[in-house]
């Protein structure tokens, strides 16, 4: 129980840092709003590691850590229901065989800007925002691609450092 | 490490993707006639795209300055923390739009037709 919590909270720690540093050093890609989402990594990371209860855990509890210290507050909102959605589905992608970190976070890239653009149809009223979908989408091909690639380099030595 | 499978979802979602993206093309090449803006789903007013003009909204979620400017439209100014509104490249074709999430604003090309229609038909 101790260790969880330990790895927990140095997770939520570790996806804080990664979401300040792209703060000060945004990877752009020329669009704009369009992030790579290094915090992702942890969330990866944690869903291979660790349980999906305590992967969710981490996710929500870094989104609001994030938010109230460096992130703005009109943006929880999209960050929530993106997490959620991304969660969501990667943790059901996880399930299928044949899929390695690197489909679960394409998949999970994908769907967390789905998320968000469908709450911004939502507040906005407006379903011409729909158009931005086709670009989001590759977007959250290329984040993922990066952070399950990644991901899948980083877990066998983290889970051998970890002693899980 | 990467397996086949993986290969098969990326590539199925980018075919996806890509044929969004031409349907899009497709959809917003059509010129268009005037400028909407909308502020948390209320038309807030609506303009003609061929007469430049500046307009200014001012409430309690924030300003923001639209540019219209020989028939492009793009966001001048606004006080939102992200200012994606402002980085926003120019809009021009039918369903393009500039939208400025803090503030709810959306500002939107409408009441297009087919420049390519005109043409058949002249």
């Amino acid at each position: 129980m101790t260790k969880k919590l330990t790895i927990s909270a140095l997770l939520v720690a570790l996806a804080m840092i990664l979401s300040y540093v792209e703060v000060l050093i945004p990877f752009n890609f020329g669009i704009p709003g369009i992030k790579l989402g290094l915090a992702n990594l942890v969330v990866v990371v944690a869903l291979y590691l660790l349980d999906a209860r305590q992967a969710l855990i981490i996710s929500v509890v870094r989104i609001l850590l994030v938010s109230f210290t460096f992130g703005n507050m009109a943006a929880l909102l999209y960050s929530i229901a993106g997490g959620l959605l991304s969660f969501i589905v990667m943790v059901l992608c996880r399930k299928i065989k044949g899929l390695s970190t690197m489909g679960v976070s394409v998949a999970g890239g994908i769907s967390h800007n789905i998320g968000q653009i469908l709450v911004a149809v939502f507040v906005v009223k407006n379903l011409n925002l729909l158009f931005y979908l086709p670009v989001l989408m590759i977007a959250g091909i290329i984040t993922g691609f990066l952070i399950g690639l990644v991901a899948g380099l980083i877990i066998p030595s983290v889970r051998k450092a970890l002693q899980l | 490490m990467p397996k086949k499978r993986d290969f098969i979802l990326i590539g199925v979602l980018l075919v996806i993707a890509l044929a969004g993206l031409a349907v899009t093309r497709l959809l917003q090449h059509q010129s268009g006639a005037s400028v909407t803006i909308t502020v948390g789903g209320e038309v807030y007013g609506t303009y003609p795209l061929n007469q430049s003009r500046e307009i200014e909204i001012s409430d309690d979620k924030g300003y923001n300055k639209v540019v219209i400017e020989n028939g492009i439209v793009h966001m001048e100014d606004a006080d939102c923390p992200d200012q994606y509104c402002v980085q926003h490249a120019a809009i021009r074709s039918s369903h393009e739009t500039i939208i400025c999430l803090p503030h709810e604003l959306v500002v939107e090309i409408t009441g297009g037709e087919s420049s390519d229609v005109d043409i058949i038909t002249q």
